[in-house]
């Protein structure tokens, strides 16, 4: 005890330095702090991201994540229905899971054949009123403003499309997009004028599919899939909107469909299945028990089919990759500040030590152990840590509800609209403990070479020092 | 018993490539219960004799015994431990804490060794009291005179009732007025206490207060003997 009210009294002999070495840990304390609040903010806005349009969890046929993109129709959930109702029903998920919804993913071309063009699409038929339920999970308290589900309440051929997709369909004009000419490029252009001679069958088979009283001003589109047994079918659509989707590569392919319809134009006249079940929970720490729950439900109720359970991580490579970025950024500047914080306390000790030899030389005549100095001088820098590191703490959670507030925005990656700029400190009680402790070790570390030295002066060399 | 027993003591310091002769073959007891002075010009070698005595320098050869223990055999923590224990150090330029008031910094070698809370407390006022700054507990070194200063490293000093007191030149630093009363504190306690004292000094009033007086030259002991006795030789 009497060693840590002596190192008390000494880091007050000489304030001003005391102050810039706890300055420079607080600076350190606060970097680390705050930029993994943002990248915690970051990774949790991905995440809501996700989980509103995919949820935490899909059931898909076995190897369909890495083979099925391009056969969907292969990969088919049979008695999907059923499924449903199980995982809806169930007692132990039923406390779990928000949503439980099925999804048919499928590839094609989707013609705006009014204008000569077509491209290839990646579809996604789903329930719409299920999507706007799971476009409402806001775990984390975003300030966002949910948005339904822009297929919801719509006739039962209305499409939604990618803005990238509906420039290149020349849907322009009836879906009201900006920085858009249509058919300046393309209507000229020789492979326009071929796209407009689609084959025959192809163009036959459109035709089916226009209702009787078309009006010509609306953005209506033919999407051309092959069925399940690889002959090819076409689904006529009426785009009701074009939404920005972030990613340009996705924007440019992105089909939104209802379910009934997307399982027609794969399944035609066969039974409806889908490629996945997604099941959005209430919190992602339910995961793994949900997941557990879902696994045993399958293996005993669904055994027929081989299903599996992928998260939304396994999912959306990103997601982890982007984790792991900032992971590497935030290890980076850890080992950063920690030389920066060893430098700045190792030599603020030196300096005590300097100043206080003939008192190292005093103590040591009185019957103190070299321990006892070394003790001594390690406990200034421990309390150096962790006084710097604990103001560092409080300062970070000052500015981090400074910032909240400030009303600042961005635009994260991958997203279309700005959110507002956030960093998530409170909260974050491991990386608050990790940062504090690891820095309060890390001063006491580089207080503990200087102590060293001190404790093994000769005492009548340190006596007579000047 | 002798208070400390000097057989054949070698030191030689080396500076750079230099090799001074700090003791040279000194043989000497200190006779417990006494003030005894260790005399001499600058350089004569009494101040790394009380070093040696103190235990806080190791001679190259030869044999010290403090209270019967020889102190060669000691290891560091053992030898701190002896210190602690058996020997008092008065410095010439006081070296107390400053960041400590007198009643802490004799209070310190009690914490040290674990006393306890109540029985510091009696302690440390009680030796205040002893050498007059009792009003002063309080008090940091800076707003203390020179003398009180000293006065406090006397009752640091005896703060663990040590048999043997080393002071390297006490009144040095002060003022012969100031001096005076010091050598006069060092002799009553010594007496009231019935501690050893072993003093370096060529202050003559510190000479002049010795019970035994020990003449240095060179790093030798050139005589030795009580006061009187010289006086009368």
């Amino acid at each position: 005890m009497h060693a840590f009210w002596l190192a008390l009294r000494n880091l007050q002999r000489n304030r001003r330095r005391s102050m810039t070495t706890l300055l420079a840990m607080v600076v350190g304390v606060c970097a680390l702090l705050l930029f993994g609040g943002f990248s915690r903010d970051i990774t949790l806005g991905m995440q809501t991201d996700i989980v509103q349009h995919s949820g935490h969890l899909q059931i898909q046929r076995r190897g369909f994540f890495m083979y099925g993109s391009g056969n969907s129709a292969a990969y088919g959930i049979r008695d999907y229905g059923r499924l449903v109702a199980v995982l809806r029903g169930d007692p132990v998920l039923r406390t779990m899971a928000l949503v439980v919804t099925p999804t048919l993913q499928l590839g094609g071309v989707a013609g705006n054949f009014n204008a000569g063009v077509s491209r290839t699409v990646m579809a996604e038929g789903s329930i719409a009123a299920d999507q706007s339920r799971m476009q409402a999970w806001n775990d984390y308290g975003f300030p966002l403003t949910s948005r339904p589900f822009a297929l919801e309440h719509t006739a039962e051929d209305a499409a939604v499309a990618g803005v990238g997709l509906a420039r290149v369909l020349q849907l322009c004009e009836p879906l009201h997009i900006q920085d858009c000419r249509p058919g300046e490029v393309m209507s000229d252009h020789p492979v326009a004028a071929a796209s407009a001679d689609a084959p025959a069958d192809v163009m036959a088979l459109a035709a089916l599919e226009v209702p009787a009283g078309r009006a010509d001003s609306t953005a209506r589109i033919d999407v051309l899939a092959a069925n399940t047994h690889g002959a090819p079918n076409v689904g006529s659509f009426t785009v009701v909107k074009a939404e920005e989707q972030g990613v340009k590569e996705f924007d440019d392919v992105y089909l939104a469909l209802h379910l009934p319809r997307a399982q027609r134009l794969v399944y035609g006249g066969d039974e409806p299945r889908v490629t996945a079940l997604e099941v959005q929970l209430r919190h992602t720490n339910q995961l793994p028990a949900a997941r557990q729950r879902i696994e045993q439900i399958l293996a005993t109720q669904f055994a027929d089919q081989s299903l599996a359970v992928l998260d939304f991580a396994t999912l959306n490579p990103f997601y982890g990759q982007t984790n792991s970025m900032f992971s590497v950024i935030f290890g980076f500047m850890f080992v950063m500040v920690s030389v920066i914080v060893l430098f700045v306390v190792s030599n603020t000790m030196s300096m005590a030590i300097i100043e206080r030899t003939v008192e190292i030389g005093t103590l040591r005549a009185m019957g103190m152990r070299r321990g006892g100095i070394e003790a001594l001088f390690t406990l200034e820098g421990l309390l150096l840590g962790f006084a710097g590191a604990a103001a560092g703490v409080v300062i970070a959670l000052l500015l981090a509800i400074v910032i909240n507030h400030s009303g600042l925005s961005w635009t994260p990656p991958a997203r279309t609209d700005p959110v507002a700029l956030t960093v998530r400190v409170w909260g974050a009680w491991e990386q608050i403990g990790m940062t504090f402790f690891s820095l309060a070790l890390v001063a006491s570390l580089s207080a503990w070479w200087p102590a060293r030295h001190a404790a093994r002066l000769s005492i009548v060399d340190a006596l007579r020092h000047v | 018993m002798n208070a400390i027993l000097i057989e054949q003591l070698n030191k030689t310091y080396k500076l750079d490539s230099v090799e001074t002769i700090g003791l040279a073959d000194v043989s000497v007891q200190i006779a417990p219960n006494r003030l005894t002075v260790l005399s001499g010009p600058s350089g004569s070698g009494k101040t790394t004799l009380l070093n040696m005595a103190g235990c806080i320098d190791r001679a190259d050869s030869g044999r010290i015994v403090i209270a019967g223990q020889d102190t060669a055999r000691l290891s560091d923590n053992a030898l701190s431990d002896f210190r602690a224990r058996q020997i008092g150090h008065v410095f010439q330029t006081f070296n107390l804490l400053p960041v400590l008031s007198a009643y802490e910094n004799v209070e310190y070698p009690l914490l040290m060794a674990r006393v306890r809370a109540d029985a510091r407390s009696r302690r440390v006022m009680h030796l205040l009291d002893a050498v007059g700054l009792a009003d002063k507990a309080q008090h940091h070194p800076g707003q203390l005179s020179g003398g009180e200063r000293q006065r406090v490293a006397i009752a640091r000093a005896l703060a663990m009732a040590p048999p043997l007191v080393l002071a390297d030149e006490p009144t040095a630093s002060l003022d012969s007025h100031t001096g005076a009363s010091i050598v006069e504190l060092m002799r009553r306690i010594q007496r009231e206490r019935r501690v050893s004292f072993v003093i370096a000094s060529h202050d003559p009033q510190v000479i002049g207060a010795a019970d035994e007086v020990v003449r240095m030259r060179d790093g030798r002991i050139v005589d030795s003997g009580p006061v009187s006795q010289r006086e009368g030789a």
